[in-house]
């Protein structure tokens, strides 16, 4: 028990996710989680809007079951595996993080000035929340894949759109933490 | 009963992403300052492991539960829609601090505030279904 409760490191999580999706497809899957955006989408009817969507939806429902799992399995770890919610982090990072206006790193899993109930209820809180999901979802989506589908499945795979994607993504978290992160709050 | 197995292996990827800090916005700060070699480690290793296993399903030597090969289909292809849509992927990914599998994880750690961004993340897949013929692929 006392593993269960510390964080686990890398070696012990990467072998995990290797193992996570070499069972999708041992059940004939494969690994992607933003395949169930557009399968939200089309369940709330976009289809009306564009042909994109209209999918049988209905032979994604494996996928929509796993990220039910993952919804509680995230809930089980909080709740009985996790005694502290604190996230040891690197003094340097604690401490360029406070001069980019993030105090208390590490303190939770996730910063107050971008997660807690007042910043979603507020106008610029509620605007970077939405577009960041924004710019997930639609960049998922144009280049066919996330973390899951092209960094994981698709770098397995030894496959160059997975590997320009991989690319593309780091293009972009570089340019968002580097340069835009440190103007925002 | 045949969807079980599903969120059997959801669960467990809740767990990591939880247990392993996965789900942190802090991890994925750190990992683009390059200042921890934790998520390069797990995303490492995990490629590493999958490479075997998909040495092996090429090879046939493992098939399905249900006896069929395992064909891995290889991604759409095209320079701009890999670029583009991978940067403005990691522009959000490195914002938010979460790509989709730990937005939804989050949703079970209780973070009322992750439903804006996921709400945001259909959105966003609901332009790009919209609009992807005018966009360079």
């Amino acid at each position: 028990m006392e593993f269960i409760s510390q964080p686990w490191p890398w070696f012990v999580a990467g072998p995990i996710i290797a193992a996570i999706t070499f069972l999708l497809f041992y059940f004939g899957k494969r690994f992607g989680v933003s395949s169930n955006l557009e399968t939200l989408c089309s369940i709330a009817g976009a289809g009306r809007f564009t042909d994109y969507f209209k999918i049988d939806w209905k032979q994604n429902t494996w996928n929509l079951i796993f990220i039910a799992g993952a919804i509680a399995g995230g809930f089980i770890a909080t709740h009985w595996f996790s005694p502290t919610q604190i996230v040891e982090l690197n003094p340097q990072t604690i401490q360029d993080l406070s001069e980019i206006g993030i105090q208390n790193a590490g303190a939770t899993y996730l910063p107050d000035e971008i997660f807690s109930i007042e910043t979603m209820l507020s106008l610029k809180g509620f605007f970077i929340l939405i577009v960041a999901g924004f710019m997930v979802g639609f960049g998922a989506r144009w280049a066919g894949g996330c973390t899951s589908g092209h960094a994981i499945v698709g770098l397995s795979n030894l496959e160059i759109p997975s590997l320009i994607s991989v690319i593309g993504f780091f293009i972009g978290g570089l340019i968002m933490t580097w340069l835009i992160l440190p103007l925002i709050f | 009963m045949k969807f079980l197995k599903f969120f059997i292996v959801g669960i467990l990827f809740g767990i990591v992403m939880t247990k392993a800090e996965i789900i942190s916005w802090y991890r994925i700060y750190e990992m683009f300052k390059f200042q921890s070699f934790h998520m390069y480690g797990i995303i490492g290793s995990a490629v590493v492991l999958g490479m075997v296993s998909m040495f092996l399903f090429r090879k046939n030597m493992i098939k399905t539960f249900e006896g069929q090969e395992i064909h891995v289909a290889p991604k759409k292809r095209g320079v701009y829609r890999n670029l583009l849509g991978g940067i403005l992927f990691g522009l959000g990914w490195a914002l938010a601090g979460a790509c989709p599998g730990p937005m939804f994880v989050l949703i079970g750690k209780g973070v009322v505030s992750i439903l804006v961004v996921i709400l945001g993340s259909i959105l966003g897949t609901f332009c790009y279904g919209m609009v992807k013929d005018k966009i360079p692929h």
